[in-house]
Formats: structure tokens, sequence, C-alpha cells
């Protein structure tokens, strides 16, 4: 109901543009999902989002607002970069290799800010945001001319490509189909598994729930807001090492995965910061995506409906009250609800 | 080195941190009333957005009649106004349907990258619509005068007056008027706000629309008086760093124009690296200078906002402001040795310097007690 409702208010953008909303959606339609390779395309461009959304996710329930994912991310793929192209081991041994480099980057940039809010009360929000900025600066000069990392020769900031055997096999050949889903799928099941079955999990839903309680059974809220960001931030790196590794021409470029930081926050949230719908949400945000292209093609819309139309979509999926007016629906049973603002104000 | 290069310097960095600061004042607005924004970003977006089309659609449709200055103001209105919507709808989401704060946010973040980048597309693009130039600056007669202050605050585009004037105004009233008490124990503690007859409610609606309004401002003054024109995401994270400096202002006014200072120094710095005329060793000194001298000109002022003997002695701010204030005289003295540091490197250092400033300086910055928590009526 609330995907129709946000369909219909864009089209009014559509129309006014001139173009036929029926024509531009049934084109994103079939981009998404018409063709096989279509399909794959949507799967492709969710992997990153289910991994880095699980990331932001996980962060949510300890009471953190990690808004770093973009900068866990870029270092992720940067250090997958820096292993994978000067370690050619068997493929066995480097693709998880190369892996858990680029996981550990963006855990370890994480904890640090984990550190400094548990530590020094250094607020998460600011301390993150700064370190997106280093991050994309140290590795603008990395790439930049003359940057260390810098492909020889190259005209654009780009790196060299992983060696063969560092980047993931495909799940079918000749497409882009690769192993990231299922890794994908795994963690999100692993990301279930540790919040709700775990003694570690129910201790992240504590602290993020209430943090006097979690001091008073006896919780380090310390060690575990390390933990957590840690967890949070190696969730977001692997997200970048997989893009890296998955992806042709297996290297880094400037301009590669910008906003994925910004729409893995809109993929938590719209996925109620549970693994499940963020696996949902990734999949809708990767479908516009990957649909996208074919719609601007089609319909003469231009691609930036689809950021509008996302926006909608969260609106109304949040603000189920609306829908529920507008439709006459009854009202849910009240259920157990997170706020995603906790940690902000004072304690 | 000469002072007139850090005095074109400074003057730079106040019109860079501009922009930080009115977004800044948005996002205290809104959370000293008690909600948190996270869509400052958007807001600031729209109101540059709708600042060019306000003034070159007016331009266009009146074909010239007026000055290029009515057709200016125009602009800042309706950016204004737009952003002041956008930040309604903000509070209809976030406070009559009480859906989170950070969601709604997100929303308007999402909403305005994506109407502006369409408009952008399929109707600035494709009919060439131009801006209609910039405000002029206005020299403030005998104040810019004064030899090194004159130049560096009093010869500016009248946006940045109005922001010097928010600035102390809103510092003021925040925290001297009964205004400002009722905002912040709104803010702080709602049930008790409301039981001596504060209108919680309208409070938020009326405080988080009028940030909207200054975020808008903050858009607009990036098209009416730096580029003349409309580019696409063009606030490219600055809500965002406005947030931090929000935070690292610590939810005051004054705090939150010093760190958007360090910010606005750094970029303007990053102007002129790339002329290749400024030592680097020079820069790294100027800006650690700059941050110290700032972060005791933020303590003396919490010190003297307490009226108490909270806060640092006032012996140690002044040993630290006088440190700071030596350091910059000696750097314009010392002839540095020619050090390359890649630009980028020396472009780090207000994110390096903010977190050490946050861990080390400043400790703990606590928002409002009651922000990001909807409002129920008990």
């Amino acid at each position: 109901m609330a995907i129709f409702t946000a369909l219909l208010v864009s089209s009014i953008a559509i129309l006014l543009s001139g173009a036929s909303p029926i024509k531009a959606f049934s084109a994103l339609a079939v981009g998404a999902f018409g063709t096989r390779d279509n399909l794959i395309e949507t799967v492709v461009k969710a992997t990153p989002l289910i991994i880095a959304g699980l990331g932001v996710a996980l962060a949510f329930r300890g009471g953190l607002f990690n808004i770093g994912v973009e900068g866990q991310l870029f270092i992720g793929s940067i250090v997958a970069v820096l292993v994978g192209t000067n370690f050619d081991l068997p493929k066995i041994i480097n693709v998880p290799l190369v892996m858990l480099a680029g996981a550990l980057a963006g855990a370890l940039l994480a904890a640090f800010s984990g550190y400094l809010k548990a530590w020094h009360g250094a607020h998460e929000v600011i301390t993150t945001i700064m370190m997106n900025y280093i991050v994309l600066r140290i590795i603008t000069w990395a790439i930049g001319a003359n940057g260390p990392l810098r492909k020889p020769l190259s005209i654009v900031p780009e790196t060299r490509s992983l060696f063969e055997s560092a980047r993931l096999p495909l799940l079918i050949s000749d497409t882009r189909l690769h192993m990231g889903i299922v890794i994908a799928l795994a963690l999100a099941a692993g990301v279930y598994f540790l919040l709700f079955r775990t003694v570690l999990g129910v201790e992240i839903r504590i602290v993020g729930k209430n943090l006097h309680a979690a001091k008073y059974v006896g919780i380090n809220v310390k060690r575990n807001i390390v933990l957590t960001m840690a967890l949070s931030g190696g969730l977001a790196g692997l997200a970048g090492a997989i893009q890296v590794m998955g992806i042709p021409p297996y290297n880094f470029t400037t301009g590669f995965n910008v906003g994925y930081g910004f729409d893995s926050l809109a993929v938590a949230v719209l996925g109620s910061i549970h693994p499940v719908g963020v696996v949902f949400s990734a999949l809708l945000f990767g479908a516009m995506d990957a649909g996208a292209r074919l719609m601007q093609l089609r319909a003469k819309v231009p691609i930036d409906i689809i950021t509008l139309l996302q926006g909608l979509i969260l609106m109304f999926v949040a603000a189920n009250q609306i829908i529920r007016s507008l439709y006459h629906l009854p009202a849910p049973s009240k259920e157990d609800s997170v706020n995603l603002t906790q940690s902000w104000g004072g304690e | 080195m000469t002072s007139i290069l850090l005095v074109s310097l400074m003057s730079l960095a106040i019109i860079k941190a501009a922009p930080l600061i009115y977004g800044a004042l948005c996002g205290l607005m809104s959370e000293r009333s008690g909600v948190v924004n996270i869509g400052i970003e958007g807001m600031m977006l729209t109101g540059a957005f709708m600042a060019f089309m306000g003034s070159a659609l007016f331009s266009k449709w009146t074909g010239g009649v007026f000055n290029p200055n009515v057709s200016l103001v125009v602009g800042l209105l309706v950016g204004i106004i737009s952003a002041a919507l956008v930040a309604g709808l903000h509070a209809i989401l976030s406070i009559h349907y009480k859906i989170d704060q950070v969601i709604s946010g997100t929303v308007i973040n999402l909403l305005a990258v994506g109407l502006t980048n369409y408009v952008a597309n399929a109707y600035i693009d494709p009919t060439h619509l131009s801006g209609v130039g910039v405000f002029p600056v206005w020299k403030i007669p005998l104040l810019s005068k004064i030899p090194i202050l004159g130049p560096i605050f009093f010869e500016h585009q009248p946006m940045i007056y109005l922001m010097f004037a928010l600035v102390l105004f809103l510092q003021y009233a925040i925290f001297n008027t009964p205004w400002g008490l009722r905002l912040r124990s709104v803010g702080e503690y709602p049930q008790a706000a409301d039981s001596v007859g504060i209108n919680v409610i309208k409070t938020r609606y009326l405080n988080v629309i009028l940030g909207g309004a200054l975020a808008g401002l903050g858009g607009a003054i990036m098209v009416l008086e730096s580029v003349g024109r409309f580019q696409k995401l063009m606030t490219s994270g600055r809500g965002f760093i406005a947030l931090a400096v929000m935070i690292f202002g610590r939810w005051s006014p004054i705090g939150a124009f010093g760190a958007a200072i360090l910010f606005g120094f750094s970029e303007a710095l990053g102007v002129r690296l790339q002329f290749g005329d400024i030592n680097h060793l020079y820069a790294l000194v100027v800006v650690a200078a700059l941050a110290v001298i700032l972060t005791s000109i933020v303590w003396g002022i919490n010190r003297l906002r307490n009226r108490s003997t909270k806060g640092k002695s006032p012996f140690l701010i002044g040993g630290i402001f006088t440190l700071g204030l030596t350091i910059l005289y000696l750097a314009n003295q010392v002839e540095f040795p020619k050090v390359s540091v890649p630009i980028e490197f020396l472009g780090l250092l207000p994110y390096v310097l903010t977190i050490i400033v946050l861990t080390g300086l400043v400790k703990r910055a606590v928002g409002p007690a009651a922000v990001g928590k909807p409002y129920e009526k008990q």
C-alpha cells in the first residue's frame, strides 16, 4: 500500500515533466525484473546495500547511530584493493583473506569511534562523520595523481585491478552475478542469530534500549559500545570489499559507490532495523537502481525520480498512519519499537 | 608570510563557514525544542534550489524590469519559505505522526535530493535557465576601516551580516530570555514545561519550522552570494557537517560559530592552496593556532554564560587564548622551510582537530534530554 501510494505521488512529478507514468513504471519494472540479466543486476545492486544496511541496523540496535558507513565502506574497499593487488595466493585462501582485510579495516575504523564515545564521551555522530571525510581525503590522495595506489599510466583516478585469485567466483558464468549475494544472505541470518539468539545480542539490545538498565544488570557498557561499532563497521567494510571483489573491473575509482553509505541508512530504516526487513528493503532499492536506466531510456524520465520514489516509500512506510487513514485500514497492534535516536540526547 | 594573506584567508573563512553556521542554527533550533534534525542537508539543498529558481524565474518573467537585486531578494524569500515548508513536513511527520525523527530526517534528505535533481535535469538543464548574479559586497562605513578586523568582518555581502546578527541574537535569546527558557524546557523536560502551561507541541512546530527557514538561508547563501546558480547536490554534505558543528558547539550559537569557522578556514585554505602561494607548514601551524584560539573563546563564553565557577578557570582560558595568538603571531614572522605536504592531508586537519578537541578538551557533548522522543500528553 505504501509503495503504491508512493508510486501514485511520484506519478504527478512524471506527468509534470510531460512523460507517461505508466510507461515509466513499466519500464522500471522491466529494467529490474524483466530479463534474467536485469534480475541479476537487481541482486548485484542490492548486495552491498544488504550488508551495509545490516551494519547500520546492528548499530541502531545497540543504541548507536553509525553515520560513518560510507567511510567504513570506502576503507573496506581500499584495503581490499591493497591486499588483493599485492597478494596472489590460491583462490581458496585469497578470497577470504581479502574479505577479512576489508572487514577488519571497517571494523577498526568504527571501533575507534566507539572507543572515543565510550571512554571520552565524543559523540559518535560527529566522529563518524569526521572519519568519513578523513577516509575520503586519504583515498583521494592515494588514487590521485602520483598517489601510491594509482594505476600506472591511467588518466583517471583508479587503482589496479585485483588479481584473478582475489575476485569473487561467479554464481552463473558469463553474468555479473557473483557470490556476494550468498554471503549477504548468510550475514543477514548471522546478524539475526546474533541479535536474537545469543547473550551478546541481548546485551547489545539492552544497551540500546536503556543504558542505565544495562549498567544495573552488570553489562560492560563501554566494551559493548566498542564491540557494536566494530561489528557494524566490519559489515560496512565487508560490503566495500565485496564491491571491488565482485564487480568488473575489480578496482577502485572515484565515484565508486558514492552514496552507498547514505542509501544503507535508508535501507536499514526502511527495513525497520530488522535483518529480514533489511534484505527486502535492499532488494527493493536494488531493483529501483537497476530499473532506473531503462526507465530513463524508454520513458525519458530523469533517473532522479528514483530517489524521490525511495523517499516517498520510506515516508509512507514509516508514517503508516497516513496510509491507514487514506485507505481506511484498521490500526495494527502496537508492537515493540526501537527508538533510533536513543543515543542522541542526554542520558 | 604576510598578515595580508591571513586577513584574506580569515575573511574567506567566514564566507565559507556561513552555510555551515546557518545549517547549525537550524539544527539547534529544532533540537533545543526536542526534535532531532538530520534533514538539515535536505532543507539546505531545497533552500539553495528554490532561491535559484525564485530569482531566475522572477527575473525571466518580469523581463528584467527590476534591478537584479530585487530578483535576488525574491529568490532569497522563496528559498527561505520553501525550506521552512520542508521543515514543516519534518515537523508533521515527527511531531504529529510521531514517526522516528531519524527516519523523518532521512525522508527529507531523500525527497530533497530526488526533487531538486529531477527538476534540474528535466527543466534547468534543457532550458539553460541562468541565474541573476550575486548580492554585492557592502562595506560598512568606518568599521571596515579598522585595521585587520575591518577587512575580516566588515567587507561582506549582506547575508553574512545577517548571520552575525542571528548568531548574537539567538545566543542571547536562547539563554537569556523567557522565550529561550521556554524553548529549552520543552527540549529538556516537556512534561514539566507542559505542567506550567507551555504548549509543547506548538513550541516544537514553531521551532522546527523556524530552523527550516534558517537552513533555507544557508542554502540560499551558496547560490545568491557565491556561485550564482544551482548545481546538483551543491550542498554536498554540508548539512551533515553542520550537524557535527552544532554538536561540537554544544548546542549553542556561539559555539557553532566557532566550530564552523574552523571548517570554513580549512576550506578557504584549500582554495588558496590550489594557487600554490602558501607554505604548507605555515598553513598547518595557522590552523592549529586557530583551533586553540577558538576553543578558548568558546570556553570563555560558556563560563560567562554560566555566571558561576563552573567551567574552566579564567587563567587557563586566558593563557590558552594568548598561546594561540602568540603562535599565530610567530607564524607570521618566521620563514618556514619549504615542505610539500599533499593538499589532501592539509584538508584533513579540521576533521582530525575536531576529533582531538572533542575527546581531549571539550569532553561530553550532551544534547537536550528529551531530544528524539515524541511528546505524549499525560
